[in-house]
C-alpha cells in the first residue's frame, strides 16, 4: 500500500515542479487550450493586484480560481470579462487576442455576485436582453429563451419582474441571460455565495450538470474551498496576485506544494522541524516540540533541510491505546476540547510539549455517550503516507 | 402598565410627527389659498380691503352670500390671459427641457467622479444660491446689454459688427430661467443616478450593449423618478416666474407671472388676480398628480 502510494507523489510532486499554468492536464496534452492567459498583470496605484499570471484553460473545463478576499481573484476575472484594462499581459480566447476588446464584443459572459438582474424588465426580457443586442430575430428569442428558462427551471415565471423572485430564482435569471447568449467561456464571480447552505449545495450539482449538458467552459471564482473542490475540474489556488497551485481538486487538497495550499484548502497540522535523517523507506524530522516524526520520502528535502509535515485531521487516528508500527508516528496527549457534529467529531489534543493537534474522526457507529471524552488520554497516530512535507 | 403607558405615549408622539406637515400645510397653504379662491369670487370696489365681501349680515337680519363669476369668465373672454398662460407654460416646458438636456450630463459627470471631485462638482452647483437671486438676475442683465460683456467680446473679437439685442427678448428670458433653475435638475437628478448599481450597466455590457445602448436601455429607464423629480422642480417655479421675465424679458413677453402682479397691483384687481392665480395652481396641480401616481404605481411595483 505504501509503496505504490510514494510513486504517486513522486509523480505527483515532479508535475508540480514543472511551474504554475498545467500542473497536472488531464486532457490530451497536444490539446490547445481554449483560454490562454499570458503574464497578465493588473496594478492599481503601483500596487500589483493580479502579479504576472499564466494560465492555461481547455474546452469545457470547469476551472476554479479559489482565494482569500483581496488575492486578485475577481480583478483577474475582470479582466478576462473585459471590465479592467490589463496592465501586461494577454488573453487569448479560442486562438483570439481579446485583450483590447470591450466587454460588448468579447465571446464570454459573466455572472456576477450581486447578480445584476436588470429590476425594471421583467425575467423574459432579462434574459432575452443578450439576444436581442446579437439582432437575433424575435422567433428565436422567443424559443431560445423558452429553452434556456426550462434549463434553469424557471418556466411559468416569465412574467416576474426581479423584485418578485427569491435569491435562488434570482441567481438562475443571472444564469439563463449569461447562458443563453451561447458564450464560450462563462465566468462565474461567487456565483452561489448569496444562497443559504442547502440551496447552494443543490445549485453546485445544477450548476454542473448544466454546464455538462451545453459543454460551455465555465471559469468559477470563489472563497469557498469546498465549493472549489466540489463543482471544479480544475483549481488554481490564487494568494496575492499569484497562483500558488493549480491542479485537480484531490491533487491540491492531498498534494499541497507550500503551507499556504496545505492550510487555506482544508484543515491541517502543521510541524516544523529539520531533517535529521534520511532513511530508505522514510525521513525522520526532528519537530523539536512533538519529538521526532517519520515522513515518506520526498525529492528534493535533503539532511539538515527546514521543513515543514502537514497532517490532514480526518487522517489521524486517535484511540486510547498506543499504536506502533515501522510507519507509524504516535504522539501521547489528552483531548482539550471536542466538538460534535453528528456526523464526526472534531477533537484538539494537547501534547505533553503543550502543542495542539486537531483530528476529525467519522462517528461511523451509534453511540448515546461520546468515546472519549475531555481530559481522557489518547494517542494519536498517522501512518506516514499520510503525512505531506513541504520546503516551502 | 407602564410599558402600556410607554406604547401610547408613543403612538400620541408618532401621530403628532405624522400629522405635524399636515398642520403646517392646512395653516400655510391651504387657508392662504381658500382666502385667495374666496377674493375671486369677488367684486372690486374702492374700499379697504378692495374687494366686496363674500357674506353680507346685515340684509333683513338674514345672511346672504354673494358670488359672482365675472372674474373668471373675464380671464376667458380677454385673450391676454390667455396667451399669457399660453406662453408661461409654453417657456417653462421649453426651460425645463433645456435644463434636463443640460443638467442630465452634468448629473451624471457628478455621480461618476471620485469623492473628492465629486463634492468639489457638487458645491459648484450649490455655489450661485449663496448670491441673492436678484442679484444674479442683475448680473446678466450687465452681460446681455448692449454695451454689456458678451456684445463687447464678440465686438473685439471681430464675430458681429454691430451689438446683437441680447437683453429683453425671449433668449434672454429662457437663459435666466435656465441659469437659475439648472441646479433644482441636477441635484434630484444626481441623487437618483449616483444610487444606480454600476454592476448593472456592467451586466449590460457583457451582454453586447454598447456604452450607447446601455444608456437607452439601463442608465435612462432607472433614473426616470429623478428626471419627473427634476422637471417637477424647474416647470413649477419657472411657470409662475416673475422677476426673469419682468427684468430680462421685452414688452411682449407677458408671462403669467407678470399679469398677476400687474392685476395685484397696478389695477388693485384683487379678485381677478386671485382668479388668475386660481387657474395657475389647477393647472400645477395636474403634472404633480401625474408624478404622485407615477410614484404610486412604481411604489405598489416595488411592494409586491
Amino acid at each position: 500500500m505504501t509503496i505504490p502510494m510514494n510513486e504517486k507523489i513522486d509523480n505527483l510532486q515532479d508535475d508540480a515542479t514543472t511551474g504554475n499554468a498545467q500542473t497536472e492536464n488531464r486532457h490530451d496534452s497536444k490539446a490547445q487550450p481554449f483560454i490562454r492567459i499570458e503574464n497578465l498583470s493588473k496594478q492599481f496605484d503601483g500596487v500589483a493586484v493580479v502579479d504576472s499570471v499564466n494560465l492555461d484553460i481547455y474546452r469545457g473545463e470547469l476551472f476554479a480560481i479559489l482565494g482569500s478576499s483581496g488575492c486578485g481573484k475577481t480583478t483577474l476575472l475582470r479582466m478576462l470579462a473585459g471590465f479592467e484594462t490589463p496592465s501586461t499581459g494577454r488573453v487569448v480566447i479560442d486562438g483570439i487576442d481579446i485583450t483590447g476588446l470591450p466587454p460588448y464584443q468579447r465571446p464570454v459572459n459573466m455572472m456576477v455576485q450581486s447578480y445584476a438582474v436588470f429590476p425594471h424588465m421583467t425575467v423574459e426580457k432579462n434574459v432575452a436582453y443578450g439576444l436581442k443586442k446579437e439582432g437575433v430575430d424575435k422567433t428565436r428569442i422567443g424559443e431560445q429563451v423558452a429553452q434556456i428558462l426550462s434549463l434553469v427551471q424557471l418556466s411559468g415565471y416569465e412574467k416576474r419582474k426581479p423584485h418578485q423572485l427569491s435569491g435562488g430564482q434570482l441567481q438562475r435569471v443571472a444564469l439563463a441571460r449569461a447562458l443563453v447568449k451561447k458564450p464560450k467561456v462563462l465566468l462565474l464571480d461567487e456565483p452561489l455565495a448569496a444562497l443559504d447552505k442547502k440551496l447552494r449545495e443543490r445549485t453546485q450539482f445544477e450548476l454542473m450538470n448544466i454546464q455538462d449538458e451545453l459543454g460551455i467552459t465555465f471559469v468559477v471564482v470563489t472563497h469557498d474551498q469546498e465549493e472549489a473542490m466540489n463543482l471544479a475540474t480544475r483549481i488554481a489556488v490564487m494568494d496575492d496576485g499569484r497562483f500558488v497551485q493549480t491542479g485537480t481538486p484531490t491533487h491540491v487538497y492531498e498534494y499541497p506544494t507550500n503551507r499556504f495550499v496545505a492550510d487555506f484548502v482544508g484543515t491541517t497540522n502543521m510541524f516544523e522541524g529539520t531533517v535529521s535523517q534520511i532513511a530508505n523507506e522514510h525521513l525522520l524530522i526532528d519537530t523539536g516540540d512533538f519529538g521526532v516524526i517519520k515522513a515518506s520520502p520526498t525529492p528534493g528535502v535533503n539532511e539538515g533541510n527546514q521543513v515543514w509535515l502537514a497532517v490532514r485531521p480526518e487522517k489521524i487516528t486517535i484511540s486510547k491505546e498506543s499504536i506502533t508500527s515501522e510507519t507509524t508516528t504516535c504522539i501521547k496527549g489528552v483531548v482539550t476540547d471536542l466538538g460534535y457534529y453528528g456526523n464526526r467529531t472534531i477533537y484538539r489534543v494537547t501534547t505533553e510539549t503543550s502543542a495542539v493537534i486537531e483530528i476529525s474522526a467519522q462517528n461511523q457507529f451509534r453511540a448515546s455517550e461520546p468515546i472519549l471524552d475531555s481530559e481522557d488520554e489518547v494517542f494519536v497516530s498517522w501512518d506516514l503516507a499520510n503525512s505531506i512535507v513541504l520546503k516551502e | 402598565m407602564n410599558k402600556r403607558y410607554g406604547e401610547t405615549a408613543d403612538k400620541a408622539w408618532r401621530s403628532f410627527v405624522i400629522y405635524l406637515p399636515y398642520v403646517w400645510l392646512l395653516l400655510f397653504f391651504l387657508t392662504p389659498f381658500l382666502i385667495v379662491f374666496k377674493i375671486s369670487f369677488s367684486d372690486p370696489v374702492i374700499a379697504q380691503p378692495p374687494f366686496t365681501p363674500l357674506f353680507d349680515w346685515a340684509r333683513n337680519g338674514m345672511g346672504a352670500v354673494y358670488i359672482t363669476f365675472d372674474n373668471f369668465l373675464f380671464l376667458f373672454e380677454d385673450d391676454l390671459y390667455w396667451m399669457s398662460y399660453l406662453k408661461s407654460v409654453r417657456v417653462a416646458a421649453f426651460s425645463t427641457l433645456c435644463c434636463l438636456l443640460i443638467g442630465y450630463p452634468m448629473a451624471y459627470a457628478i455621480a461618476r467622479a471620485d469623492t473628492t471631485t465629486r463634492n468639489i462638482l457638487l458645491l459648484l452647483v450649490i455655489l450661485p444660491f449663496w448670491t441673492s437671486f436678484l442679484l444674479r438676475v442683475y448680473a446678466w442683465m450687465g452681460m446681455l446689454s448692449t454695451n454689456g460683456l458678451i456684445n463687447k467680446g464678440l465686438l473685439s473679437l471681430g464675430f458681429i459688427d454691430e451689438p446683437m439685442k441680447l437683453l429683453y427678448t425671449d433668449f434672454a428670458v429662457y437663459l435666466g430661467i435656465v441659469y437659475s433653475y439648472l441646479p433644482f435638475m441636477i441635484l434630484p437628478l444626481y441623487a437618483t443616478l449616483q444610487k444606480l448599481d454600476l454592476s448593472i450597466h456592467e451586466a449590460a455590457s457583457d451582454l453586447g450593449a454598447t456604452p450607447f445602448r446601455v444608456f437607452i436601455d439601463i442608465t435612462l429607464p432607472m433614473s426616470v423618478t429623478g428626471i419627473i423629480a427634476g422637471c417637477l422642480l424647474v416647470f413649477i417655479p419657472a411657470i409662475g416666474e416673475y422677476v426673469i421675465p419682468t427684468l430680462l424679458g421685452g414688452e411682449d413677453s407677458l408671462m403669467i407671472g407678470r399679469q398677476l402682479f400687474n392685476e395685484f397691483f397696478e389695477n388693485r384687481d384683487w379678485p381677478v388676480a386671485s382668479a388668475v392665480a386660481t387657474i395657475l395652481l389647477f393647472i400645477l396641480v395636474i403634472p404633480i398628480m401625474l408624478f404622485q401616481r407615477y410614484q404610486i404605481t412604481a411604489g405598489t411595483n416595488a411592494n409586491e
